[in-house]
């Protein structure tokens, strides 16, 4: 059962076209990955299923919902169930780290709990789990700016993780962080999908990675959908496509034969 | 060999263009000088005896001395109201610059009228408050405060706007996106965010607000402006000059006050 189904999804900003008539369909645990050159409207088409964009046209239907129909307080409860990462963390970086966490249950809570940041022994518990599960048990009370990026966007992962989500988007999860942080946290992205049957929408820049961690991939080039299908049918000359030249020469070296 | 030949001819283009700016810079100052027929040699002349008046007669003396008790009791004053200004107009502006910066706002709109409010409480100058307010409050310790709180505020609120924007607007995409309420987006990312640099900005406000405050006393006939008036019309020149290294010392304490707070916040 797909829970993500975008048809004709269209974005202009004034004159141009960032997404055109895009559609796909996600099914429920899948860890799906968007490649495209920089520009191509990956970021647009991955913030525009949760409306921090709003698209010019299309429909968006995540879990049943009509995405596009909701008003300001049904969208922040379909909100609630898609978590969200990002490349630069997006963390309060003078609050500790199980502060951060918790900051994934606001959604939840109304307005007076979380303005004053009450939260309920549950949830606390739920947090402190969730940072076992990640290893970040023993920084749970350092401050987010004494962090490394990769333990960092391990926060990050965690913040989503306690929104109990159904669909987590990555925006570049691994742009900022090295080689050997990059896979600790792809490989957590991954065994979330895998154990937690939660689905994953990410976009990503390494064609190698991409090929390697997802179920399926898809290809963008100036707003357009141009390839859909499983990794191992992504072929070199399909990705010089996505890329434009011959940049599938470099990518594609080691990763497929 | 063709390249070094731009690289070159890039350089002389930049060196002439410095060269251009300032001759503007000079041919500006030296047309204001004619218009406003500024006579510089007899500008020149009069310094010497400025200064030989000056060192005559603005020397604090025995006299000026025995008044420190009262220069010490106005200038409390003045730092306490400058202190209670910036205080209240800090809290007004934090309201409003969640209201109109661009990462928090309710709505444009809102964001517009904001920002114009505080243009236009921020160009008005302080003195010119001073005396439109005098008319109605009267020459008291009010008139001060409210001149010295609108003028603070307009810049506050501009100054938080932009740390809002600045260090808050990545987290608040955050919370957003994960369906948190407006207020707790406001108070459980922004606030903490922006708190060690709202707290710098309140303590330079203060140090402006006791130098203002001294202008906008001889206005309204209030604090350490107030007796440095007094001095000065009845020509206690000494006095008047105590007065004055009184201002400095207590402003150079507080700035280095300040300062060494500002490590421990930032």
């Amino acid at each position: 059962m797909a829970i993500l189904a975008i048809s004709n999804l269209t974005k202009f900003y004034k004159d141009v076209r960032a997404l055109s008539n895009v559609s796909l369909r996600v099914k429920a645990g899948e860890f799906v990955t968007v490649i495209g050159r920089s520009g191509a409207g990956k970021s647009t088409l991955l913030r525009c299923v949760n409306r921090m964009i709003e698209p010019s046209s299309g429909r968006i239907e995540f879990d049943g919902t009509d995405m596009r129909s909701l008003g300001r307080r049904e969208l922040r409860r379909a909100r609630t169930r898609i978590g969200m990462i990002f490349q630069h963390f997006n963390l309060v970086p003078r609050q500790t780290v199980i502060e951060n966490v918790l900051h994934g249950r606001l959604g939840y809570k109304s307005t007076l709990h979380g303005s004053l940041g009450i939260y309920s022994d549950d949830e606390k518990n739920h947090a402190v789990e969730v940072l076992e599960r990640l290893g970040l048990a023993e920084a749970m009370h350092k401050r987010c700016d004494q962090l490394s990026g990769g333990q960092k966007q391990r926060v990050g992962i965690a913040r989503s993780l306690v929104q109990d989500p159904r669909l987590i988007l990555c925006d570049e999860p691994i742009a900022s962080l090295d080689p050997s942080s990059a896979k600790t946290i792809m490989d957590h992205l991954y065994r979330i999908s895998r154990d937690m049957k939660i689905t994953i929408l990410m976009n990503l820049h390494q064609v190698d990675i991409a090929i390697k961690y997802s179920d399926r991939i898809i290809g963008i080039r100036e707003g357009e959908v141009v390839f859909d299908g499983d990794p191992k049918r992504l072929k070199k000359k399909t990705v010089a496509e996505i890329y434009g030249s011959d940049a599938g020469d470099i990518l594609f070296e080691e990763s497929a034969e | 060999m063709k390249g070094s030949i731009e690289v070159r001819k890039a350089f002389r283009r930049r060196n002439l263009a410095a060269l251009g700016c300032f001759a503007l810079l000079a041919v500006l100052t030296l047309g204001s000088s004619i218009v406003t027929s500024f006579d510089w040699p007899a500008s020149l002349r009069a310094f010497p005896k400025a200064i030989g008046w000056m060192a005559a007669n603005f020397i604090p003396n025995d006299r000026a001395l025995r008044n420190a008790p009262k220069i010490a009791l106005k200038l409390a004053e003045t730092v306490l109201v400058s202190i209670m200004a910036t205080v209240i107009a800090a809290a007004c502006a934090f309201a409003m610059a969640i209201l109109g910066s661009k990462t928090t706002r309710p709505h444009p709109l809102v964001s517009g009228i904001v920002r114009l409010i505080a243009s236009l409480c921020r160009n008005i100058p302080v003195v010119a408050w001073a005396m439109i307010l005098l008319l109605s409050f009267g020459q008291n310790i009010l008139t001060g405060l409210i001149s010295l709180f609108i003028g603070t505020f307009g810049f506050l609120t501009r100054a938080f706007m932009e740390t809002v924007d600045e260090a808050a607007e990545s987290s608040v995409e955050a919370l957003r996106a994960s369906g948190a309420p407006w207020l707790a987006t406001v108070t459980q990312a922004v606030v903490p965010s922006i708190m060690p640099q709202v707290a710098s900005w309140m303590l330079y406000m203060v140090e402006t607000n006791i130098r203002d405050a001294t202008l906008v006393g001889i206005l309204t006939g209030t604090g350490i402006g107030f007796l440095f008036d007094l001095y000065y019309k009845s020509l206690n020149f000494p006095s008047a000059a105590f007065v004055v290294l009184c201002i400095v010392a207590v402003v150079i304490l507080i700035e280095t006050g300040s300062n060494a707070l500002r490590r421990v916040i930032l």
